[in-house]
């Protein structure tokens, strides 16, 4: 007898699997396909001729520097905002796992920015935001021109990290909640009855006991922040001032549709696509080692 | 008997059904970047058009986005799904022109016996839509160019009650203008069109070799080299000594903002926001002039912004048959150019638009006082070989990197003169890139 389950009628089982084949074919693997015959050509915006350039969109991406500042930018937004989304919405969802009154109430409104897109979420911080009108604006009359997204890269630098990490927060605060509540209640029970307080208790039994979780989250945080985090920028910064905020992927946008030089957007698209695989593959080889599965 | 009755009803029924579809007007589409208020002028300019006769529709969708129609044009030409008419915008051109996806409007209106006065289009419009040769390749439709607004309040306060006409003039006004207490003469954004383009036109500056690019893809920039350089040094003192302010977006408003709630007391603005400030900024006195000058230069005229007209290749006879009445009627002087001036703050196009908009006694009206300086800076002089427009290759990049410079060199991270080179390299970068893609293609 078999051991696992298995489909007698395979064509029965292709029919099954084709659709789904095909949607990861459409929506994958043929532009990416047609992404990689577009980064090796010089392509014409209305089409026409293109003609074959071997490595030179490459080379063109990799010895500018503004490519590499970019890169830069891109790597610090990330950390930043999966160190912050992750302690934050770590912090909220072992204080909610607590049960004290209305953390109901709680869990609703941590969860409620994720449902906010991100152009919606970026149009308000830059009016919370903006140096003379926005309500942070009271900061300038204390100590006058110290918040300026608008002049300042660092600032500016710090308003899309915030947003991207305020939008973010909500989902990743769900995941941990979750993982919180599949923990045996004995275990927290038991550490309880033998004196470990309650910040113990998170230190050494919680916290440990999510860590599948919170590396799934790492992940996909940061994949996110390098592939996701266009619409912020759009409305907020558009990359600037003087590109401090220029994203990888909001270069990818200026150059293929406002520029239309599709070959070099096409070229930086492949290069994200493998950073981000590289940076996973890093993840899942050096640091799911020290993640414990249950 | 009654059977015979009701089949002739139900064929009388069904006769009439098809007369309707006999008569079936011939559609084309028309896609438009303009938004907001100025969207709703051309919707209602294909409205007027469809009431005006019973044999063709204009099916006109907004793109959203001078950027977005073309982008969109772009997309939709290599699905063989394009409009048969397209608006695109000033930076557009050179793309268009290379496409070899369109079909020039002097080629197009010979085709389809179209009656168009070429040589009354004013030089400054005419140049920047026309080939090295002359020939123009789209139809102008809503042009405008950059103004002086002024609030003449503000100006009272140091007692004068003209605008500027120099540069060095302005600065001492600023600099009065502070003195008298006034935190903000001049609203600033990065914006290369205004403090670029038409400062460099104006002062027959130009902005790069093979005359801004008509005689080829192979120009180089030079604004690195030009008093355009100093210009910015200005600007950069005028913020420094508290002259002017920075407003854009990021900031909580915009220069156009700024100006209309009195914040600052002057901008360089398109004359197409005439109307608009007529409806926000009510609070003060104020006025359009021409752009100041350098010491010594003679007015040459500034460039045409706005969009202009494009038929695109591909489509059939009874789509450019229609087309071509949109184009007659869209652009002649009373249908067209009239309907446009009125409805908005752009200028005519053509001197018969201009002709009857002065036998109506239109800009003797107050409300409109101002608005033909507009024109009159578009036809200071008749193109000299660096007036007549910018044609270089993604030019959209090339203003980008100006813009990233110059938010360095004001924030006081780089010196201007550097920023202002670093951006002509990379701009120079970019031009060359261009040019390798139309590899063999020869500029029309």
């Amino acid at each position: 007898m078999l051991r696992h389950a298995a489909f007698t009628n395979i064509w029965l089982a292709a029919a099954l699997v084709v659709p789904q084949l095909l949607l990861v074919f459409i929506f994958f693997y043929w532009p990416t396909g047609e992404a990689l015959y577009w980064a090796f050509t010089l392509e014409q915006p209305f089409g026409g001729s293109n003609q074959w350039v071997g490595w030179l969109n490459f080379a063109t991406v990799f010895k500018d520097p503004k490519y590499w500042n970019s890169v830069q930018v891109s790597i610090i937004f990330a950390a930043a905002t999966t160190a912050i989304i992750i302690s934050v919405s770590l912090s909220l969802a072992l204080l909610v796992d607590r049960r004290l009154p209305g953390h109901q109430i709680y869990s609703f409104a941590y969860f409620i920015p994720y449902a906010m897109a991100a152009p919606a979420a970026g149009l308000a911080f830059r009016f919370i935001f903006s140096p003379n009108a926005g309500f942070v604006a009271a900061i300038n009359n204390w100590f006058p021109n110290i918040w300026n997204p608008a002049t300042d890269g660092f600032d500016a630098m710090v308003l899309v990290v915030l947003c991207q990490a305020w939008k973010s927060i909500g989902y990743n605060f769900v995941f941990f909640l979750a993982a919180l509540q599949s923990i045996p209640r004995p275990l927290t029970e038991a550490s309880a009855m033998d004196g470990a307080g309650a910040m113990r208790r998170m230190w050494d039994i919680q916290v440990p006991l999510v860590m599948p979780t919170l590396f799934f989250l790492l992940i996909i945080n940061l994949t996110d922040s390098f592939v996701d985090s266009f619409g912020i920028i759009d409305i907020t910064t558009h990359g600037g001032p003087a590109r401090a905020t220029d994203l990888m992927v909001y270069k990818i946008y200026f150059d293929g549709f406002k520029a239309q030089d599709y070959s070099l957007a096409a070229a930086e698209s492949i290069v994200l696509m493998l950073l981000v695989i590289v940076l996973t593959f890093i993840q899942f080889r050096f640091v799911e080692r020290r993640v414990h599965y249950a | 008997m009654n059977r015979i009755l009701i089949a002739a009803a139900s064929l009388g029924a069904l006769a009439l059904a098809a007369a309707p579809a006999h008569a079936e007007r011939i559609k084309f589409d028309f896609w438009y970047g303009n938004t907001g208020a100025i969207a709703e002028v051309v919707q209602k300019h294909c409205d007027l058009f469809n009431q005006s006769q019973d044999k063709y529709e204009a099916v006109c969708t907004g793109q959203g986005g001078y950027d977005k129609a073309e982008q969109n044009t772009i997309a939709a030409y290599r699905a063989k799904q394009q409009p048969t008419i397209v608006q695109i915008y000033d930076a557009g051109t050179v793309n268009f022109m290379l496409s070899d996806a369109i079909i020039p409007a002097v080629q197009f209106a010979k085709d389809h016996g179209m009656n168009v006065a070429w040589d009354s289009y004013f030089g400054g419009i005419k140049n920047y839509y026309a080939t090295s040769k002359g020939e123009m390749w789209s139809f102008p439709y809503n042009s405008s160019t950059a103004m002086f607004y002024w609030n003449k309040d503000v100006w009272a306060k140091i007692g004068k009650t003209e605008a500027p006409k120099t540069w060095s003039e302005y600065a001492a006004d600023l600099k009065a203008m502070k003195a008298a207490g006034v935190s903000c003469g001049l609203a600033l954004d990065y914006d290369t069109w205004t403090a670029l383009e038409q400062f460099s036109a104006s002062n027959d500056l130009p902005i790069a070799t093979m005359n801004n690019g008509y005689d080829g893809l192979g120009a180089e920039l030079l604004f690195n080299k030009t008093a355009y350089v100093d210009h910015m040094k200005d600007y950069k003192s005028w913020l420094d000594s508290g002259y002017a302010e920075l407003h854009t977006e990021q900031t909580g408003k915009d220069i156009d903002q700024a100006f209309a709630d009195g914040t600052c007391a002057s901008i360089f603005e398109s004359i197409a926001d005439f109307r608009n400030f007529k409806k926000t900024a009510t609070g003060f006195n104020w006025g359009v002039a021409m752009l100041p000058l350098l010491d010594g230069k003679e007015r040459k005229n500034t460039l045409v912004g706005g969009a202009s007209l494009w038929v695109m290749k591909g489509k059939t006879d009874q789509e450019y048959e229609a087309a071509t009445a949109f184009l007659n009627y869209a652009t002649a002087a009373d249908t067209g150019q009239k309907y446009i001036v009125e409805n908005t703050g752009y200028i005519p196009v053509r001197a018969d638009g201009l002709d009857l908009l002065n036998k109506e006694g239109f800009y003797q009206k107050p409300e409109n006082a101002g608005r033909e300086l507009a024109i009159a800076s578009l036809t200071a002089s008749n193109g000299t070989p660096v007036t007549r427009g910018i044609r270089l290759g993604n030019y959209t990049s090339i203003r980008k990197a100006l813009k990233s410079e110059l938010e360095a060199a004001f924030a006081g991270q780089k010196d201007v003169q550097v920023a202002i080179d670093d951006a002509v390299t990379t701009g120079n970068e970019i031009l060359r890139r261009y040019e390798q893609t139309f590899q063999g293609a020869q500029l029309p």
